[in-house]
């Protein structure tokens, strides 16, 4: 099983009556909460972080897209990538990505991710995802009633940007160009990995099989709650006539390790708590922008709710809520949050136990994990990621042996390898 | 009220339901945001004095085909294209919210197309210092009092009816969301101030004493860009859709302006 190190860059000192003063980590968050002093400490302490996990031997550090978010810090992931590259040899690198629909010309995205594979010799990983309606269509003002269409357009230009080798005329829809000719081109041939976030729709899982993607349910809500979607989707895989190789799939976890459970609850409650309260606190104004969710899923979720409706009059009431309310109604306090299972907490024999089962019921083989989370600090995601690579990445490690990964980055051999400044460790060293 | 005689006309290979009522000269309407998901009082009214004609745009109820177009051109096609169909070129013409932006491209950019012309709080326009509402971010529960004064007569028009396909009814309203979205996100500002100076036809506007979403100070910016100007009838207890919450008050009002 390959394990990435996922950071999304939470702003670490949002207020604690947040979620009573203030309707939304997103979109409309008040500039008034951003300390861009603060700031440089906190990108600081996450880039310094992300490197750590590269040295504890994580198989790849992961960042992602955001916009107007208190919870993350990275508009531009490809900036974080780069200061990435530069600091780590052997990890891969995801990125997990950029919404492809957002940037004009969408080749931009061609460029630039292939300026990281060029400058991290081949470790890139290349997500594009669609983008929430909160990034995309009210951050950035996105159509959403064309923002797949254009999606899909911009994944076809870009892919054509990087496997065609001469220039060539694009005459999309919304996309012209002349002059397609990107210029560096992908280390990766013949490109880097894709990998497609997403959540419980058929539609991407079908696109994303169908051209050997890999797809990432991104949930904050634990394995236990993502049954039925990674259910669904390799009972669609089995349709399309796909193996069950694990590593097509992907999932995020919230992760807190430490000597035993009582001691990682005492050390992981308040920045669960800040996550699941302050972090997701998002006005469902912004939840369902029409014209987002595809017929076709509305459609696939009407009917089990007619169904479940019509289950529920014989069995009481349903506890399931429409998608856009789901943000609403999350567990916010420690109990909750590990009862409802959102968090494997616990000590290294917990959290093996569980994420052992994690992979088994879910068959996911590309584990990403959410190991700093909230307001935690570096101290202590130091601390839980060190744990977890001694205790718990050794068992884990060897799951999933007998399939071939043929989603993972190509790098160059080390021997072809640019030699990196031996700035490791020297400066802080000689200050302290 | 009795039932409109319903027929369908192809846009772009695409069904768009048109309804029909009344005797009389000719009197087209075009639905506000959400579309028209049943015929309402205020069809009637109009059909008491005139044949009332009304096509529903590509994405609103009773139509689709509103994802294959992509820019403000295509959708100004279309609707002309409607309108020729549905049998209303030459004819009075009237809009709400949504449908009223059509009426003011229509009649300024085909203006022999049209005979007088009536808009009810009609999109295209934003103003930074006086904003229209973010109707695409709110709350459900919150959308019924925001387009009528009485969110109860909105919430009656959305409902579904006894015997309608409880998967399908709820799309469609869901749809007619997208299709105003595909026109007019993220502001509703189609620059439709730069095409109003265009406009010939004699002009009714009215607004809702209590619309929440276009802002009043809109109607004096229409009405100062067409050349002849325009009427403008305040309609008391209503809101933005005002035909839903006033039917015979805006009816006689558009009724007086066509003759």
């Amino acid at each position: 099983m390959k394990m990435l190190w996922f950071h999304l860059m939470p702003y670490t000192e949002l207020p604690n009556d947040f979620k009573e003063k203030h309707p939304s980590v997103w979109v409309d968050i008040h500039s008034s909460l951003f300390d861009p002093k603060r700031a440089h400490h906190m990108y600081n302490d996450f880039l310094d972080e992300l490197e750590y996990a590269a040295e504890c031997g994580y198989d790849a550090i992961c960042c992602n897209e955001h916009h107007s978010n208190g919870y993350g810090l990275m508009p531009s992931p490809n900036l974080i990538a780069t200061a990435l590259a530069r600091r780590t040899t052997d990890t891969a690198i995801c990125v997990m990505g950029n919404s492809l629909a957002l940037y004009n010309p969408p080749t931009r995205v061609a460029e630039e991710f292939a300026m990281i594979d060029c400058i991290s010799g081949g470790r890139l990983i290349a997500g594009f995802p669609v983008g929430t309606p909160m990034d995309t269509t009210y951050a950035y003002g996105a159509n959403p009633s064309q923002l797949r269409e254009r999606y899909n357009e911009a994944h076809d230009l870009v892919m054509r940007a990087w496997q065609e080798k001469d220039t060539f005329a694009f005459n999309g829809r919304f996309n012209q160009q002349r002059y397609v000719n990107i210029w560096p081109r992908p280390i990766q041939e013949p490109h880097p990995p894709i990998w497609i976030p997403g959540a419980g729709s058929v539609e991407t899982w079908r696109w994303a099989a169908e051209r050997d993607y890999v797809f990432c349910y991104l949930s904050y809500y634990g394995y236990k709650m993502a049954q039925n979607v990674m259910k669904g989707f390799w009972a669609e895989m089995d349709r399309l006539g796909k193996d069950r190789n694990p590593y097509r799939a992907g999932f995020a976890q919230v992760v807190g390790v430490a000597e035993s459970r009582q001691q990682a609850m005492d050390l992981y409650s308040e920045p669960a708590e800040y996550f699941y309260g302050r972090c997701l606190h998002v006005d469902p104004r912004f939840a369902a922008p029409p014209g987002y969710t595809t017929e076709a899923t509305q459609r696939a979720g009407l009917e089990s709710q007619v169904k479940m409706a019509a289950d529920a009059s014989k069995a009481g009431p349903s506890t399931q809520a429409p998608s856009a309310m789901k943000m609403q109604m999350l567990a916010r306090d420690m109990k909750g949050i590990v009862d409802n299972g959102y968090v494997i907490v616990g000590s290294p024999d917990d959290v093996t136990d569980q994420l052992m089962e994690l992979a088994k019921t879910l068959n996911i083989g590309q584990l990403m994990l959410l190991m700093q989370f909230g307001n935690m600090s570096k101290d202590l995601t130091k601390y839980n990621t060190r744990v977890f690579a001694e205790k718990v990445m050794p068992r884990l490690k060897p799951l999933f042996a007998e399939w071939e990964n043929k989603w993972w980055p190509k790098p160059l051999k080390m021997a072809e390898r640019a030699s990196l400044p031996a700035f490791a460790g020297s400066a802080p060293a000689a200050a302290e | 009220m009795s039932e409109p005689t319903t027929t369908t006309v192809d846009v772009n290979g695409h069904p768009c339901r048109v309804w029909t009522k009344g005797s009389g000269p000719k009197i087209g309407f075009l639905a506000g945001f959400g579309g028209l998901p049943r015929w309402i009082p205020f069809l009637d009214h109009l059909a008491e004095s005139r044949t009332v004609v009304v096509p529903s745009m590509p994405g609103f109820p009773g139509a689709t085909g509103h994802n294959i177009l992509d820019t403000h051109l295509d959708w100004l096609v279309a609707t002309r294209t409607l309108l020729e169909k549905a049998g209303l070129d030459g004819a009075d013409l009237a809009g709400s919210s949504v449908g009223a932006s059509f009426v003011a491209e229509i009649a300024a950019l085909w203006p022999q197309s049209v005979r007088r012309i009536a808009m009810i709080a009609p999109f295209g326009l934003f103003d930074e210092k006086d904003p229209a509402t973010d109707v695409w971010a709110q709350r459900a529960e919150d959308v019924p009092g925001l387009l009528c004064a009485n969110g109860e007569i909105y919430k009656e028009m959305k409902a579904m009816p006894a015997g309608a396909n409880s998967v399908e009814w709820p799309i469609e309203q869901t749809r007619a969301a997208e299709a105003a979205a595909r026109i007019f996100w993220p502001l509703g500002n189609t620059k439709l101030e730069r095409r109003l100076p265009l406009i010939t036809a004699p002009t009714l506007l009215i607004w809702g004493e209590a619309d929440r979403v276009m802002p009043r100070s809109y109607a004096d910016r229409i009405a100062k860009a067409i050349p002849a100007g325009a009427k403008i009838t305040t309609i008391v207890g209503a809101g933005h859709l005002a035909e839903l919450d006033q039917p015979e008050a805006v009816a006689k009002a558009v009724l007086g302006h066509m003759g």
